[in-house]
């Protein structure tokens, strides 16, 4: 058997790959002052993958490979284009975290690449083996990255607590593959579905449990109550940048991941999985909101939003599946609700790196009358946190709306009883994001200011989150752009 | 009396108990951590087991690639292990509580 290999269709792994390549290489010649050299390849390498995208998503056609295994389609296009997008910006905002800082500057862009590289390939995997593969590369170089500031003993108890519930995660991901493998006899997707219908009664407890599993592993990835625990101490204890890429670039490979499989593998099995996602969806939002509302600090407080944006994103396919209705529309509203996402909330931990430069603490307390000395600063926080709290005419509102509309659409009392708790959920959310808000318009400011308070942002700090900014207000006024993204992915279950 | 698929099933899913309850009950990483390999191997026994069965490689296959990610998060995790040591002289997760709340 011998396999065609369409080039242009890996394109985008392959200049990444050759992108780690010259950082590797590039970090044994250059002397300590210029390992920047480093992320500036690194930048390079994300903008330049991104041009095979582009000309791909212009012929319009779908490239399979592989047997199948290894397909770029329009869902594949648009999850690819932003994981590069968000690894844009968590490399702007690396540089100068990094730079600041003593700690080795080559390899961590290596890391952050192979990261990119893992999403890359997740988003094409349509069998088992290669989704295992893709999420492995994603997170593998999360852990050590968790843990960069390896002096510090809050760095590294946020590494080990992520490796150790994500290799735990992984080994019930695995098993639950390996129970579906032996009974359906696929690894394909494609094959599962085709094969899950001749599964005989008495063989039926094995595949729930194995349904379950891959559903419990993947919750642990988007950390969903009650798979969360983990993330609030690792997104606290980690360097800033890549608490914002595990919030954001790690939590949309876990879903496209489950996406994925249970859209192409599993659509028929809605009764399992259906109940399940529904139970995730509503403890995510109620657990993560009521934490937050309690939370001191500003890092923690954006992972319990994190947290709770998880169930929000479950709530649409959930809602779908528990009602049997057609997936199609709960896919489009998921997929526009991770790009939202993405951008707003890369945009607010953009600009608690620039303010807990100038602030000098993480406690939101001290960041009282913040608006006051850096008053560009304080509107962009206000930006980014009335879009997260879903605050017309920002982003936020949009991806709330479309989550809305599919899960009211899908019907039935079970969604609609979903849509209720989530709704409920966006008022309690809208209390913390403003408690912020309050906090750094509102308050008076220190009568002493530290000597950092005044300093400027630097300029890929301040690129990175211009660019989100106009993402998220242009997104806000115009939604028809995200929504453009979002259908275009359920062409995937038409088999287009 | 022949050994059929479903003796390894079952072991495997005995095995994949014993490292799951080992992750609940041990407070050591480094036990934790052999507790990850157990249920690792589990998974193994069940895709060779299952690939088997069905006459198919992809079992066998898969078993490749699960042992290389396991062998590159043991270089992983204990390159943690160690970073966490040097600053605590502990391998107890349940003295890790810096982080709270």
């Amino acid at each position: 058997m011998t396999y065609t290999i369409d080039w242009l269709a890996v394109a985008p792994e392959l200049t990444v790959v050759a992108g780690i390549l010259v950082v590797l290489t590039l970090d044994l010649f250059l002397s300590r002052r210029d390992k920047y050299w480093t992320g500036v390849v690194a930048v390079l390498t994300v903008s330049l993958a991104v041009v095979p995208l582009i000309v791909m998503a212009a012929d319009d056609l779908t490239r399979a490979m592989f047997d199948g295994s290894f397909v770029v389609d329009d869902f594949a296009l648009v999850l690819k284009g932003l994981f590069l997008v968000a690894g844009y910006l968590v490399l702007l905002m690396s540089v100068t975290y990094i730079e600041s800082d003593r700690y080795y500057e080559g390899e961590y862009y290596l890391l952050l690449l192979v990261s990119i590289l893992g999403s890359l390939v997740l988003a094409s995997s349509r069998d088992l083996i290669l989704l295992f593969i893709g999420l492995e590369l994603t997170t593998g170089p999360l852990f050590l990255l968790a843990g960069w500031r390896k002096g510090d003993a809050k760095s590294n108890e946020a590494a080990l607590k992520y490796f150790i519930l994500g290799v735990l995660s992984t080994a019930m991901l695995l098993y639950g593959m390996s129970l579906v493998y032996g009974l359906t006899g696929s690894v394909r997707f494609v094959g599962i579905r085709e094969a899950i219908p001749a599964i005989g009664a008495a063989q039926e407890p094995a595949l729930v449990l194995g349904v379950l599993l891959m559903i419990v592993g993947f919750g642990f990835k988007v950390s969903a109550v009650p798979f969360h625990f983990w993330a609030p101490d690792t997104y606290e204890g980690a360097p800033t940048p890549v608490t914002a890429y595990l919030s954001v670039s790690s939590k949309t490979a876990g879903f496209v991941a489950m996406l994925s499989v249970v859209y192409l593998a599993f659509p028929d099995l809605t009764s399992i999985w259906g109940p399940a996602l529904w139970l995730l969806a509503a403890a995510s939002m109620t657990v993560a909101n009521l934490s937050a509302l309690r939370q001191r600090n500003i890092v923690r407080l954006l992972a319990y939003s994190s947290v709770a944006h998880a169930g929000f994103m479950l709530v649409p396919f959930a809602g779908a599946a528990v009602a049997g209705q057609a997936l199609s529309e709960g896919l489009s509203a998921t997929v526009t609700y991770l790009v939202i996402y993405a951008l707003m909330n890369l945009g607010a931990f953009a600009v608690v790196i620039a303010g807990a430069r100038r602030t000098g603490t993480g406690d939101i307390e001290g960041w009282a009358g913040f608006g006051s000395y850096a008053p560009r600063q304080g509107i962009l926080l206000v930006v980014f946190f009335l879009s997260l709290a879903g605050i017309p005419p920002l982003a936020g509102w949009f991806a709330k709306f479309v989550m809305f509309q599919a899960v009211i659409a899908a019907g039935g009392t079970a969604a609609v009883w979903l849509a209720v708790i989530a709704a409920l959920n966006s008022v309690i959310a809208f209390f913390y994001y403003a408690r912020v808000v309050k906090t750094v318009w509102m308050d008076p400011a220190p009568a002493e200011l530290g000597e950092e308070a005044t300093a400027p942002a630097t300029g890929a700090l301040r690129l990175a989150m211009g660019l989100a900014a106009v993402a998220v207000v242009v997104i806000g006024v115009f939604p028809g752009i995200s929504a453009f993204f979002g259908d275009a992915t359920t062409r995937i279950l038409n088999g287009g | 009396m022949t050994v059929g698929p479903g003796w390894y099933m079952t072991l495997a899913a005995a095995l994949f108990s014993i490292g799951a309850i080992g992750m609940l009950v041990r407070r050591n990483a480094l036990v934790m951590f052999m507790s990850i390999e157990l249920m690792l191997n589990a998974v193994n026994l069940t895709f060779v087991a299952a690939g088997r069965a069905l006459g198919t490689l992809d079992g066998q296959v898969s078993v490749f690639f699960v042992l290389v990610v396991a062998a590159a998060e043991v270089v992983v995790g204990l390159a943690i292990i160690v970073a966490v040591f040097r600053t605590r002289a502990t391998a107890s997760v349940d003295e890790l509580s810096e982080l709270k709340g």
